[in-house]
This record gives C-alpha cells, structure tokens and sequence, in this order.
C-alpha cells in the first residue's frame, strides 16, 4: 500500500495474517528468548486435589464481569468450597515471575456446592491468551468425570460489538443473549444471539 | 482432527473417496472464505462434521447460512466440513484467523486427512496483495491458477481452453538478475505453505486466487467463484448465450450472515 509520502508500507488485512511467517529470520539469542516465553506460558498447574472430580453441572464465568456477577450474587463460603485452580502466565500477566503471581493476573479457580458437590464452579477472571485456550480446555474438561455434564457459560461483550440494524445508542443495554448446543432442552432465559453476531476466544472454546 | 455430525441412528461416518475438497485460504479481503460461503449458500450444503483444531481462534455463532426461524438455531464454529455427494464435492469453512505459528501444524493435519479420506483432489481459493504486482501483471485479468505436477498432469490441457494466466513466479532477489525464480504469494496466508506441500507429497491440488486489496470484497469473492465455475460448473447459467459464463452473480445466493458487514446503522442523532 503507498502512503501519501510515496512510501510503500505493509496493509494490515483483516483476515489476520502474519505476515513473514514463513521468512522469519531469527538469531540464537531471539531464538532462546522465545522458547523461554514458551516454557513459562505453557506451564500450567492444576492445584488440590488431582484426581478426576465428578460434574453433572459445569458453571464457568469468563471475565471480570462475569466473575464479579458469582462472587456479588452466587457464592459464599457456607455453601461453596474452593476444589482446584489453574494459574497459567502469559504475556498480559503484570507480574513476570510465574510463583508469585497475583491471583487476578493468571488464576481460575474452581468452587464445588456443598451441598450437591457434582455442580461446579470457575471462575475465569484471567487473560487467557489465544494459544492457551486450548489446553486450558484440554485440562479443565480433562480432570472432569462427566455424567450428564451440563455446561452454563457466562461472559460479556462490548455494546458497541453487537451488530444490528439500528444503532446500539438506541438500544437498552446491558441485555442477555444465548447459544445453546441442540442436545439443550431446557429453556433459555432469554433470546438467542442473532446472525451475524458471534462469540470468540474461550468463551468460544 | 476432523469429527463427523452426529446424525443418529447410527449412522456412518461420511466417506469422501474420489471427492473434491474445496477450501479457502485466510487471506487477503477474506475472499476465499467468501466465495465458500457462497458456494455453501447456493448449493444448499448439508454440514457433515468439524475440524477439532487448536489452530484456530476459536469463535461460535448461530447457522450463518439460516433461511428462516427454524434453522437458524444451529451452532457454527471456526472449521466446518459440508458436503454435496451429487457433485463428489466436499467444502470445508474456515471462519476465523489462524493462531501464531500455526499455519504448519494445521497444514501437516489437513493434508494428512486429505490423504486418509482418499480426497480425488483439492482446490484452494485464496487472494493476494494487489499492490505487491509487477508491472506486468497490473494489466489484464487480476486471476490466477497454480496446479500441482499430479494435477497438472489431469488437467493442464484444460486450464489452456480456458484461456487462464498461471501465477508468475519472482525473482528470489529483486533487482538482481539471474537469481532464482520462487513462487510469491503475498497476503496469501497458508496458501504457499499448502501449495509446495502438496507437491512433495503427491497430491492433486489447484489454487485459485485473485489479487485484491482489504475493503468491500463482496464483488471480489463473485468473480474469484465465477473463475471458479468456469472450470467445475458448479451451477450451469439459465442463459445460454457465449457470454453466460461471465455473469452468473445473480445466481449465487448471499448467506443471511453477510448481513451488517461494514456495521450497525447510525444513530439518528449523529445529523
């Protein structure tokens, strides 16, 4: 693309792509560097208890709204206790040392009901970086033993990410939509996300 | 990697022997992924299964092809598999960006899965810089063909009737003659990484790409599927005049999700 100065410069494309994947050259040191990043990113622990807990009901809050939304409304220690947590580091984390994280920066913790302690609880308040998504899956659905497993996830979007025909200044916000997977009968509190509206990264996952 | 539907009464897993797979390459304006949709969309595809893959951004929706209330309700996500086995033709769907340092892994996956499920042959759409082309190439048609020496050997001859240009290679140091000629696909995503792949292991694969820039690339995703049905004739022209074959946009249908592309509508008390 030229610019006004007759420079020619690199377009950022929507699609996403990352340009000189293939054409990266990099020094030993840059090399070394990045597998370090890589190591303490992929690092991830399970804390407690580490044999396979039980789940007929899997409630998970990503983001600090959501989390703000169990801890204000749903749980309390008489009825809750915690089971678990996985701390994970990456990038975003503001502290640089993996064992004296702050437990906003890169812990989700897990809360089992007393009372019926196959329903679950997470909250996922942390950064989860796009690479990371998939082991967290891979590790939180895997120390599960699911029988009937029901999963209610919770998060929030922008407003101004919510694509409609009218203007979201004319809209009452905040409001609630769903997605559910066909074996969902139950029924759903509220309208179902409309085309061409999505949802991405680990509430996606 | 690839998960079929879960259909019901025991079904078996789809068999895709001697089929086509049609893919898009994340690329420049999006437009592979595009003229898929519109594929997906006319031909009224049914979804077979999903690609379980680490490799992309995960994202979720409603069915974007949905025509009305009922069939709307149906989850989407990031790599989607259709297929139609009147035309032996299986579709694949990649909706959102690849993750870094991704591309070679998924790359390795699929071609393996191409082999394993016996796929005839693979056809990428994909796109390119427009800015990046040589003087030459700003003139005349701004399509291109690449085929693999396994399919070149099938149906070169072919792509000679239709007259198509195939993609130039470039010198591998500008400026200095007698250097290597490589192939270059800027803003072409894994396109590259997929095309010499496939030629080291033996498979039959064509790219189809157009150059373009970021912007409104609905009209380019139209002339890069129209190339396209040139050569497989996916849907044939009501008309049958010599010059059908160039404007078929009235037959594609537009999926419901390319609603509200360039956002919302604006609130009145902006004027």
């Amino acid at each position: 693309m030229a610019t006004f100065f007759g420079e020619v410069v690199v377009a950022p494309s929507r699609a996403g792509l990352d340009e000189e994947e293939e054409a990266r050259e990099e020094t030993p040191e840059d090399r070394e560097i990045r597998r370090e990043i890589e190591k303490k990113r992929y690092r991830q622990r399970r804390g407690c208890a580490d044999e396979p807990l039980v789940c007929s009901k899997f409630i998970v809050a990503i983001g600090r709204n959501a989390a703000a939304f169990l801890s204000s409304f749903i749980l309390d220690s008489v009825c809750w206790e915690v089971v678990g947590v996985v701390k994970l580091w990456n990038e975003w984390c503001r502290t640089s040392s993996t064992t004296n994280v702050l437990p906003t920066d890169s812990f989700c913790l897990f809360y089992r009901l007393i009372s019926d302690p196959t329903v679950l609880l997470c909250q996922c308040s942390c950064y989860v970086a796009e690479d990371q998504q998939f082991q967290w899956l891979e590790k939180v659905f895997g120390s599960m033993q699911k029988e009937g497993l029901q999963v209610t996830i919770l998060s929030t979007c922008p407003v101004a990410d919510y694509k409609t025909q009218e203007s979201t200044l004319t809209l009452a916000s905040p409001f609630l939509k769903a997605l559910k997977t066909k074996e969902f009968q139950e029924q759903v509190c509220c309208p179902l996300l409309e085309q061409p509206n999505i949802v991405r990264d680990l509430p996606a996952a | 990697m690839f998960i079929p539907c879960d259909r019901g009464g025991g079904s078996a897993a789809p068999d895709f022997k001697g089929f086509t797979l049609l893919m898009p390459a994340v690329s420049v304006g999006n437009v592979g992924q595009l003229a898929i949709d519109l594929v997906i969309s006319t031909l009224d595809m049914t979804k077979v299964g999903y690609f379980y893959t680490d490799c992309l951004v995960p994202m979720v929706g409603n069915n974007p092809y949905a025509t009305a209330e009922e069939n709307s309700t149906e989850l989407s996500i990031n790599a989607e598999v259709y297929s139609l086995p009147s035309k032996k033709l299986v579709v694949l769907q990649i909706r959102s960006p690849f993750i870094k340092n991704k591309y070679r892994p998924f790359c390795e996956t699929l071609l393996s899965w191409v082999k394993s499920s016996k796929c005839a042959r693979v056809v990428l759409l994909s796109s390119s810089h427009a800015y990046q082309r040589d003087d030459e190439q700003l003139l005349g048609t701004p399509l291109r063909y690449l085929l693999t020496p396994d399919l070149e050997k099938a149906v070169g001859g072919c792509m000679q009737e239709l007259k198509w240009k195939e993609m130039e290679k470039v010198a591998a140091y500008p400026g200095i003659s007698n250097t290597d000629k490589i192939l270059h696909i800027p803003g072409g995503g894994i396109t590259k990484l997929l095309f010499t792949e496939s030629c080291s292991k033996g498979i039959q694969m064509a790219v189809l790409l157009k150059f373009c820039s970021e912007g409104d690339n609905i009209p380019d995703a139209f002339v890069l599927i129209n190339y396209l049905n040139e050569w497989l004739q996916l849907i044939k022209s009501e008309v049958s005049t010599s010059n059908s074959s160039t404007d078929l946009s009235s037959q594609w249908k537009i999926p419901s999700s390319w609603r509200l592309l360039f956002g919302n509508g604006l609130p009145p008390a902006l004027f």
